[in-house]
């Protein structure tokens, strides 16, 4: 398939603070980001015709945000597939662009988790959730959400060697990122994390246990945060204040848990190969890679599964140490810090994208030389039992 | 006045899908589907075959027998049934029936290192109470 060039990233925004107390809402943060990623584009709130958010904290999803913020969008678009909620939005945005639907998505992100002291992690389904045969079938067992993906990890571990040792180059290369980036710094501090400067292996493999085989410093934090992406057409983009970063690949995949199936492989391994072939790219020509870190093990299985490297070969892939910002050998890796160590209000997804372009703009805090190619990819749900994987493949103008 | 432990989160119902399993369970059945048109092998319970969308299905009781796939051991973890217990292992265990159920590896001195993929495992169940459900789990068999 011959790549094209119908839609792309015009106006972004990262909301600055990751502890904002009770005096700010999730919807504030949403129209605040909106507002500034408009005015990144060189854009006005009447421009925009289409709404993409997943419809959380107000009534009515998409419907009541679209209200909120005083727009009448010819798209709405709610689709709540949990982190990797906001790759599915701009790949679906940049789809409706194409097709001749709308000229100027928003998507909108807002959270106040960290406020709201809300137990992602550890917390376990209880049995306050609605009746349905998932939480019947997990919550009796006293599953916890980092639990679910220890058990991914250990299963990785059992089946190709991996070792943790080899999992900590992940939170290692994040965290070098991280302390690059002011924003992070201030997070990490603001969190009270307990040493915040550059990793080793020893700091990772010797932190806590919190859900064997996953530890601390392998898991993400818990934040407030949000922001916002405009998506635009080419006709727009050409007039938009900064250059654009187009959408050049997308790729949508599935997966549940499964009689006998493989709990190591994740939809990372349908939708990443959907989205090279929409693009028309291999992995070796990303140079930037944006992978959601909710833990090591996420990023571990979603490297192999979009074919940065050979399904099981992953510990030795990341061990080289390629995936920091400043050595050309390999794809530099959520060059902002990640999950891991600057921001993780609950659906990180809008900030793959946000530091996607960001490299392709050149002008991350970890920048990397002479970008030209940038991949988000999100899992949302629970890598162990039923997830969602959305890849989106930008390019430099 | 006696102190009882506190329950796990217990199934919700009306839930139509899986309230035939846990009714069984009240008799110490594992019980798991298959689908009468194309024979696959159905869990979680549905009422609907999860490969080919026939309604008609067989529910089958379990041996009970089966290997672990996979375990995680939880250190912390906020509700009151489990956070006073110490480390308990969640596990995905694979029956020999050909269905993988959530559940726990019990029955151990030291979960992380007694516990092994692909260890052999047997079922077992805790009560939840006269005329309850219970929970299945497995211990090594």
């Amino acid at each position: 398939m011959a790549q094209t060039r119908d839609a792309a990233i015009v106006g972004i925004h990262e909301y600055p603070s990751r502890v904002v107390g009770p005096g700010v809402s999730a919807l504030q943060i949403k129209a605040a980001s909106a507002a500034k990623a408009l005015e990144d584009a060189g854009l006005s709130w009447s421009d925009v015709d289409a709404v993409y958010d997943t419809g959380s904290h107000q009534n009515i999803g998409g419907l009541g945000i679209s209200e909120y913020l005083g727009i009448k969008p010819k798209i709405i678009d709610s689709t709540s597939v949990g982190g990797t909620s906001y790759e599915f939005h701009a790949n679906h945005a940049a789809a409706m662009i194409a097709a001749g639907k709308c000229n100027v998505a928003l998507l909108t992100y807002g959270s106040t988790a960290h406020s709201d002291r809300r137990a992602i992690g550890t917390g376990g389904y209880a049995s306050s959730g609605p009746n349905n045969p998932h939480n019947n079938m997990e919550a009796p067992w006293g599953m916890t959400l980092i639990s679910n993906y220890g058990m991914v990890k250990a299963r990785h571990m059992h089946q190709y060697g991996t070792t943790n040792e080899q999992f900590a180059a992940i939170s290692i290369a994040t965290r070098k990122h991280a302390m690059r980036n002011p924003e992070a710094v201030k997070a990490m501090t603001e969190l009270e994390f307990v040493g915040i400067q550059e990793l080793t292996v020893e700091d990772v493999v010797d932190s806590r246990m919190v859900a064997w085989p996953l530890r601390l410093l392998e898991c993400c934090m818990i934040s407030d945060g949000g922001g916002a992406v405009v998506i635009a057409s080419k006709e727009v983009a050409r007039n938009t204040a900064k250059k654009p970063v187009w959408i050049i690949g997308t790729g949508e995949a599935t997966k549940y848990r499964e009689n006998g199936g493989d709990i190591t492989v994740s939809a990372g391994g349908q939708s990443g190969p959907r989205a090279f072939a929409d693009a028309g790219v291999s992995p070796s020509e990303i140079d930037s890679l944006m992978v959601y870190d909710s833990f090591s093990i996420t990023v571990m299985c979603l490297i192999e599964d979009l074919g940065f490297c050979a399904k099981g070969e992953g510990g030795d892939y990341v061990a080289q140490g390629h995936l920091v910002f400043d050595d050309p050998a390999g794809p530099a890796l959520n060059t902002d810090g990640g999950g891991l160590s600057s921001n993780h209000p609950g659906e990180r997804g809008i900030f793959l994208l946000l530091e996607a372009t960001r490299q392709l703009r050149s002008e991350s805090t970890s920048q990397i030389a002479d970008p030209k190619l940038g991949l988000a990819v999100g899992n949302g749900g629970q890598l162990g039992s039923r997830h969602a994987t959305g890849v989106t493949i930008l390019a430099a103008d | 006045m006696t102190t009882e432990k506190p329950l796990r989160p217990q199934p919700q119902f009306p839930e139509p899908d899986t309230e035939p399993f846990w009714e069984a369970t009240k008799d110490h059945e594992l019980k798991y589907q298959t689908c009468d048109k194309c024979g696959e092998v159905i869990f979680y319970p549905r009422a609907h075959c999860n490969a080919c969308g026939s309604l008609d299905t067989t529910w089958n009781v379990s041996k009970g027998e089966g290997e672990v796939y996979t375990f995680s051991v939880i250190m912390q973890s906020r509700h009151p049934a489990f956070k006073d217990i110490g480390p308990y292992a969640l596990a995905y265990v694979d029956l020999d029936e050909g269905f993988r159920i959530m559940t726990n590896v019990v029955g151990v001195d030291n979960p992380i290192d007694d516990i092994k993929c692909g260890m052999r495992v047997k079922l077992t169940w805790e009560d939840q109470g006269e005329g309850n459900i219970a929970i299945p789990v497995f211990e090594p068999a």
